[in-house]
């Protein structure tokens, strides 16, 4: 018999020890990088390998260096960080071209973006409502950042007030709500809503066939949805006091981030049920979601854009006016959606026969496995692809400058056209600061992906 | 005790009773034109230990697998617990509830615990408060004698003790039927032992157990029925003794000169 006396058994994973001091620290990282690579001189083959590594190694420092100091020159030591005297382009340009900097003087002209903060910021949201930007900003920046500090109490409560009450609470603010939604089309949501339901729970109870059955899910998925938006819907026609902003006054970081995340935090879900439709056995819903994401796939995004501008408003009835950013919205959700299905059904296709096998045999049910054993492994293997889209997607956002919107980027290129601030240092300035603040949201979400893959993988790998 | 030593058997704790529990009648599958199945017939009653053994590509795998439907049948008549095996999904959610099945490559969730692979069905699919599915995947996991190795992930443990741990997902939702499929075919010698004792104790439990193994030292000692398949047919069924000693048809004959041989 085995005895059950497991008192010598080890509970811990011994830890890890300090690798020894030559293979440790700066000394050691140098040397095994940098040098080992050219430091041999035991005959001549290596002894010239060597030699052409030390001169690769200079060239290479020398470029590299050169564009790193011309861009840190510009950016921080020649720049110029503030205009006491309020002289606008003045205080940015040479004597030659009519300033007082010495001639020859290049560098970033910093004021002329702290002028324009604002614009860069809220766009021409008005000046006396943006403490209701401000609070979304902040709750944003809360709310995300508390969801994913790791060992905070209740995150995933707080994740997913930011998924569904936030969203909401946003639109209330950004817009005022106080919106014209007609009791016909509230009474009409209520209606689908509980006819869904009630069709769930007929199913649920095998009154229609077994077939259908197994929409029963499907059923009361679509049934709280529509609740969900009802809800919504009466919430967005309250009048909270707060005065009407036209979303076509939203501009800068705001329409970048409303664009980004409802594209991002849209993707996901639809991504999913687009990938798990498109391998399910069910005809119907296979040749959907094919059709669906191929179709996507196959346009450009600016088509699709401009397509919803344009083309949309013809198809609609009269008078029915439907919001250019809203549209856009939509246009960049579905677009997004069908990429990431395709990465989510990477993953899917990569989980082996057994997984699913091993679900159904302890007697789970298709979307209990899917949610508890497929799902959380093959989203965690295509980790690298889903940020590659969330970071492809708030970099393509910039396209909607083409329909008229303005964000981030947009935004920049209008303040370039300011005269005051005319000089040659205010395009150059603009771009950089876009740029580091893009680089700034895409290095996030990749460092979080990275930190996401090493936390997942460690039980398993 | 010795690692070598045998493992009693008490014959007595075995008891077979009248009821059926899987009825397989002219039952036949194929594989798109490949006749993998042909006219199966198989009573099993309760308490039965049934080993199935045949050569490679016979079709055992095939047909446990129809038995809880990861395979569907297309010609004749499954019944499990009384209950007739078609395209009535919720009718299969919960056969495979009641049926535990154990594969040879163990198939546990590498992103959970043992002892929440252990516990997941029992919280999702016989609705059980998380606290008492803990404490029962924690007895299950002492059945199979590995409770210290609760917490680690799949990844972290021997092949054995995968492999137990693989059981005691099977047993944690209670099954009143156990399908094995060469559970041990993926293991280093010495792990053998450990998870066919482990599968000894559960047949002097009394459980229903169907197995298809090459194990034939098992099948002797445990075995109260051996069934030998070829080319998707029972060839040859009996008890293991004149099974061993007496087969009947020549198939049966060359196939254990062969695996008896060494
Ligand atoms: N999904 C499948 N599609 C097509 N043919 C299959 C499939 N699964 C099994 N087969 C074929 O059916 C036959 C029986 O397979 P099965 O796995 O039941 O054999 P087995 O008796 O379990 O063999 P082994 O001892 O090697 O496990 C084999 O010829 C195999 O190639
Ligand atoms: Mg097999």
């Amino acid at each position: 018999m085995r005895n059950n006396n497991y008192k010598f058994v080890q509970k811990e994973v011994i830890a890890q020890q300090p690798p020894p001091l030559s293979q440790a620290g700066v000394t050691g990282w140098l040397w095994k990088n940098l040098f080992s690579s050219m430091s041999n001189f035991s005959s001549i083959s290596a002894a010239l390998q060597s030699i052409i590594m030390i001169i690769l190694t200079f060239v290479l420092l020398y470029f590299c260096g050169g564009q790193l100091y011309s861009l840190i020159d510009f950016a921080l030591i020649s720049a110029v960080w503030s205009d006491p005297e309020v002289l606008k382009r003045g205080s940015c340009t040479t004597v030659d071209q009519g300033g007082s900097l010495p001639s020859g003087w290049s560098g970033a002209c910093w004021p002329f973006i702290f002028a324009k903060k604002k614009l860069l910021i809220y766009g021409r949201y008005p000046a006396e409502e943006l403490w209701r930007v401000n609070l979304v900003y902040l709750t944003l920046f809360l709310g995300i950042g508390y969801t994913l500090f790791e060992g905070a109490k209740g995150r995933q409560w707080t994740g997913l007030a930011m998924l569904t009450i936030f969203p909401l609470f946003a639109l209330i603010l950004l817009t005022g709500a106080n919106f014209n939604i007609s009791w016909s089309t509230n009474l009409l949501l209520l209606g689908l809503s509980i006819l869904f339901i009630f069709f769930g729970e007929l199913t649920r109870r095998n009154f229609l066939g077994n077939i259908i059955s197994e929409l029963t899910s499907l059923f009361y998925i679509c049934g709280v949805t529509l609740f969900l938006i009802f809800i919504a819907a009466l919430l967005l026609s309250i009048d909270y006091g707060l005065s009407y902003v036209e979303t076509s006054d939203w501009g800068g970081l705001l329409v970048t981030l409303v664009v980004a995340i409802t594209g991002i935090v849209a993707s996901l879900p639809l991504g999913i049920i687009l990938a798990l439709g498109r391998r399910s056995n069910m005809p119907i819903a296979r040749t959907i979601s094919t059709i669906f994401i191929e179709f996507w796939r196959g346009i450009p995004l600016i088509t699709v854009l401009f397509a919803s501008s344009v083309l949309l408003p013809l198809f609609l009835p009269d008078g029915v006016d439907f919001n250019k950013l809203l549209r856009a919205l939509i246009g960049v959700m579905l677009f997004s959606a069908a990429y990431m299905a395709e990465v989510v059904r990477g993953g899917l296709q990569a989980m082996p026969r057994g997984q699913f096998e091993g679900a159904s045999a302890v007697g789970l049910s298709y979307f209990q496995s899917m949610r508890l054993i497929i799902l959380p492994q093959a989203l965690t293997h295509v980790i690298p692809g889903i940020v590659n889209t969330f970071i492809g997607l708030f970099k393509d956002t910039t396209l909607v400058l083409i329909i008229g919107l303005f964000d981030l980027l947009g935004q920049a290129q209008s303040t370039i056209a300011d005269a005051y601030w005319s000089s040659p240092a205010q395009a150059p300035t603009a771009y950089l600061t876009v740029g580091i603040m893009f680089f700034v949201f895409c290095f996030g979400m990749s460092r979080y992906s990275m930190f996401m893959e090493r936390k997942l993988s460690r039980g398993h790998k | 005790m010795t690692k070598e030593e045998e493992k009693e058997i008490d014959q007595s704790k075995m008891t077979i009773s009248e009821e059926v529990v899987i009825k397989v009648e002219q039952m036949n599958k194929w594989f798109g034109h490949f006749h993998v199945l042909r006219d199966i017939n198989l009573t099993v009653n309760k308490g039965e230990r049934i080993v199935i053994c045949g050569p490679s590509g016979s079709g055992k795998s095939t047909l446990i697998r129809c038995i809880n439907r990861l395979e569907e049948h297309q010609k004749g008549l499954i019944e499990v617990n009384g209950v007739e095996l078609n395209d009535d999904v919720k009718k299969i959610d919960k056969i495979r509830s009641e049926v535990g099945m154990v594969f040879q490559s163990f198939n546990l969730f590498p992103h959970l615990s043992a002892l929440e692979n252990c516990s997941l069905a029992p919280i999702w699919v016989r609705k059980m408060p998380k606290k008492e599915a803990d404490d029962l995947a924690m007895k299950y996991l002492e059945i199979v004698k590995i409770p210290e190795q609760a917490l680690k992930y799949p990844g972290q443990l021997s092949g054995g003790q995968q492999q137990r741990v693989a059981i005691a997902r099977a047993l944690c939702m209670e099954p009143k039927i156990m399908l094995f499929d060469e559970p041990t075919s993926a293991l280093d010698p010495e792990m053998i032992k450990e998870v066919l004792d482990t599968m000894i104790d559960l047949a002097q439990g009394g459980m229903t157990m169907l197995v298809v193994t090459h194990e034939m030292g098992f099948a002797r000692k445990v075995a109260n029925r051996v069934i030998f398949m070829d080319e998707g047919q029972i060839v040859e069924q009996n008890n293991p003794n004149d099974f061993f000693n007496n087969p009947q048809s020549d198939r049966t004959k060359l196939f254990l000169s062969q695996i008896l041989d060494h």
